[in-house]
């Protein structure tokens, strides 16, 4: 085609041929730049299937087809999801009980009596005992005993789908989503990261190239549940939820609930990133190729090594890291006493009214606030305080944090402590929603380099979660 | 443009006279990987494709460098370069990161569009994995549109034998529009036929007619239309206004400034007088 020579050549400009284009995209639509690309596929497969012969006549079953063409599809798609991290929670919460049960008997029960006996014997000062071995020594061995079995269960299964190809499709269904909620496709993957930590999720963000796309990846990170928050979730769900059903359903029910809080902290991420992305961050959304990697049969040995390495012994070394400075102030204020009350009980019944208004209790806010370093230990915390304030005699006094025997003494324990149903809902409520832990604010500072941004994205959540809490106790549900 | 040139799609694969000399294969003896020297070129190759199809292994063969680069879309932003010498000419190759795309805009896919629209490669040699020859389509449909100066190297063909797949590379030289050439990088085979579609290529002496996606609905291709005709109005020797119409329309912002700044006149003012020409004097 060659151009025939136009004499007008100062008719047009540049600004004009700009404004032309601005006002003709209103008239092509939204989906432009999808239609763009499905012509471009449609004439791609065209070309292909015309040039290439297989081996048999018949296209061959493709099984890895097959399987995308269930997993991804937009019937099936999501159905599966929730069935498969269901059942993934399932063995978790069913698996761990037993080992969990195992590790507090051989570290608490008969660990810290002898550690006791031991420090009797040498004559320490009954304030340094209580402070390496009911604070420093417990804290370290709850979070062991109940952190351990669920992640050395959770971990593995966790890598084997991600090793068998599953999460690809994961965020190939989501990315319509995030899309609509003007968010970047990518954010599903950032997100995935952040179900395990939510500051490798903040790091993995970097996958995505437009800045506006990436802070609201990393604000929104947090509503993934992190591996810190399933020990709160999955107790309080086994407890609390478990128990309103009969025996048998306990445990799937307990599993749904936990995937149901799951599930919200994704419809959050929509949310947020729906509303950041109409008001402070407005911007157009990028598109991106996302390849469905062929499955591979996973190298389970290799795996369940691997993760326990990567995974479960780094998050849980982590944990303890933090468990045990929060032991020691757990201890602290548990035992440091100012006109006959402790520390604790003052800054408890300070924040009593708040955490009542939100149907939950100043222990709960106290045990969070502790918590800041690290979500893992929110569980002891609370227990503990709880112990302190009730003057149950069940555990072993003021600010030890102890392991009780059986679920039903910790029902026991919390049910005189005023918890309901809606304390329960609520505390698991907040455990999804409210600020990161103090290492997901640092990374996102780093990542960030911002100070504003960081700020929206530590409170951010706090608020909301305190928002939501409310409008719940107050809703007439329980 | 350069319309009434015999079109030659396909390999050329019989020359006058048919001896020796006129095989490609006999230039093969020809080729001199010189690494990073790249002085005094008379071409320069852009290199493309998805990532995974062996274009390092490519590039590597021809230069003699050992480049690594990552399996990652965006991990690889940056380019190399370098150079060898085949026939009578020498040749830049400038490898372009891997990308599935030139549509959306991320970092990886910049560079190698701006490249192959900016930098206007002599050829624009497309690697593409004869495995899964759809997925890479789509990347060579897109650049197509962009350039009418390329080769598809069809690689990755001892996989594809070993999966029982048969390529018709004729077929699709024919609908492409541009010479296909079937190669195992990793074997270096089929490197005397590719050598030979990219010199002759750069000369002149194939003139590709790229294959130019048709389509869409009505009111898209009124609105495609309507734009080009503006585009041609302004710029009227740019080779590519129908892309750039598509690219305005997809709000591209690095598109709509190189219209401002006139950019894409520089680009349509060089590329019939200064380049083409004087390559078709060559081989006339």
């Amino acid at each position: 085609m060659t151009t025939l020579p136009l004499p007008n050549n100062q008719a047009t400009t540049a600004d004009d041929i700009l404004k032309t284009a601005e006002s003709l995209r209103w008239e092509v639509g939204r989906d432009f730049h999808e239609r763009l690309m499905e012509d471009v596929y449609t004439e791609a497969a065209q070309l292909a299937d015309r040039a290439v012969t297989y081996p048999q006549q018949k296209p061959r079953f493709d099984l890895d087809r097959t399987i995308d063409r269930i997993v991804t599809s937009r019937l099936w798609g999501f159905p599966m999801m929730i069935l498969l991290f269901t059942l993934v929670f399932w063995i978790t919460i069913s698996g761990a009980n037993v080992p969990s049960g195992w590790l507090a008997t051989l570290l608490v029960d008969m660990g810290h009596p002898f550690l006791k006996g031991l420090a009797d014997g040498i004559g320490l000062p009954w304030w340094l005992s209580g402070l390496l071995i009911d604070g420093i020594y417990l804290a370290a061995a709850w979070v062991t005993s109940v952190m351990l079995p669920p992640m050395a269960i959770f971990f593995p299964l966790f890598t084997l789908l991600e090793d068998f190809g599953y999460l690809p499709r994961v965020a190939f269904n989501l990315d319509n989503m995030f899309k609509k909620s003007g968010a970047h496709g990518k954010q599903a993957l950032s997100m995935m990261m952040g179900f395990g930590c939510n500051a490798a999720g903040v790091v993995a963000t970097r996958v995505i190239d437009s800045p506006r796309e990436r802070l609201i990846a990393i604000i929104t990170n947090n509503f993934a549940l992190c591996n810190g928050r399933w020990p709160t979730q999955i107790l309080i769900a086994t407890l609390f939820i478990g128990s309103t059903v009969p025996a048998y359903l306990a445990g799937l029910v307990s599993a749904l609930a936990v995937v149901s809080v799951a599930l919200l902290g994704v419809m959050l991420s929509f949310a947020v990133s729906w509303g950041l992305s109409r008001t402070v961050l407005k911007g157009e959304v990028s598109t991106f190729s996302l390849e469905l990697p062929p499955y591979r049969p996973p190298r389970v040995w290799q795996t369940i090594y691997t993760s326990m390495i990567d995974r479960t012994l780094f998050v849980l070394w982590r944990a303890l890291v933090f468990a045990v400075p929060a032991g020691a102030v757990i201890w602290l204020v548990a035992n440091v006493q100012i006109g006959g009350l402790s520390l604790a009980e003052y800054i408890i019944n300070f924040l009593n009214p708040l955490g009542l208004l939100l149907g939950l209790n100043g222990v709960i806010l106290l045990a969070y606030i502790v918590a800041i370093p690290a979500n893992e230990i929110v569980i002891p915390t609370i227990l503990m305080l709880t112990v302190l304030v009730t003057g149950s005699a069940g555990g072993s006094g003021a600010g030890v944090m102890f392991e009780l025997d059986s679920n039903a003494e910790t029902m026991a324990l919390f049910t005189a402590g005023g918890w309901t149903l809606l304390t329960a809902v609520n505390l698991m409520l907040f455990s999804l929603i409210h600020n990161p832990c103090s290492t997901t604010i640092y990374t996102i500072y780093k990542e960030t380099g911002s100070r504003k941004w960081t700020a929206v994205a530590a409170l951010l959540p706090v608020a909301m979660g305190f928002l939501i809490t409310f409008l719940v106790a107050h809703s007439g549900l329980f | 443009m350069s319309q009434e040139k015999k079109p030659l799609p396909t390999i050329p694969l019989t020359y006058a006279g048919s001896n020796c000399e006129g095989c490609p294969a006999h230039n093969a003896g020809q080729l001199l990987r010189l690494g990073v020297n790249m002085e005094n070129w008379d071409f320069v190759i852009a290199l493309a494709g998805n990532p995974n199809t062996g274009k390092s292994t490519v590039f590597n063969a021809l230069t003699g460098l050992r480049q690594h680069t990552g399996n990652w879309p965006g991990k690889t932003v940056t380019r190399a370069e370098g150079g060898f010498s085949y026939g009578e000419h020498r040749y830049k190759i400038v490898d372009l990161p891997g990308t599935y795309s030139l549509l959306s805009t991320s970092l990886d896919e910049e560079v190698a569009r701006d490249f192959i629209l900016f930098g206007q490669p002599d050829v624009t040699l497309i690697v593409v994995d004869a495995t899964r020859l759809e997925r890479n389509l789509n990347l060579v449909l897109q650049v197509l549109q962009i350039t009418d100066r390329a080769v598809v190297c069809l690689n990755l063909m001892d996989e594809a034998e070993r999966h029982g797949l048969k390529v018709d590379e004729r077929r699709l030289a024919r609908d492409l529009g541009v010479p296909v050439v079937p190669t195992a990088a990793r074997y270096r085979r089929g490197f005397d036929q590719l050598l030979a579609a990219i010199a002759d290529v750069a000369t002149g002496r194939t003139v590709c007619k790229p294959r130019h996606m048709k389509s869409e609905s009505g009111t898209i291709r009124q609105a495609v239309e309507r734009l080009t005709d503006k585009l041609h109005q302004l710029y009227p020797q740019l080779p590519n206004a129908r892309w750039v119409a598509l690219r305005l329309l997809d709000g591209d912002q690095r598109i709509a400034t190189a219209v401002q700044n006139g950019e894409l006149g520089e680009l349509s003012r060089q590329t019939p007088d200064d380049v083409q020409t004087l390559h078709l004097e060559a081989v006339a």
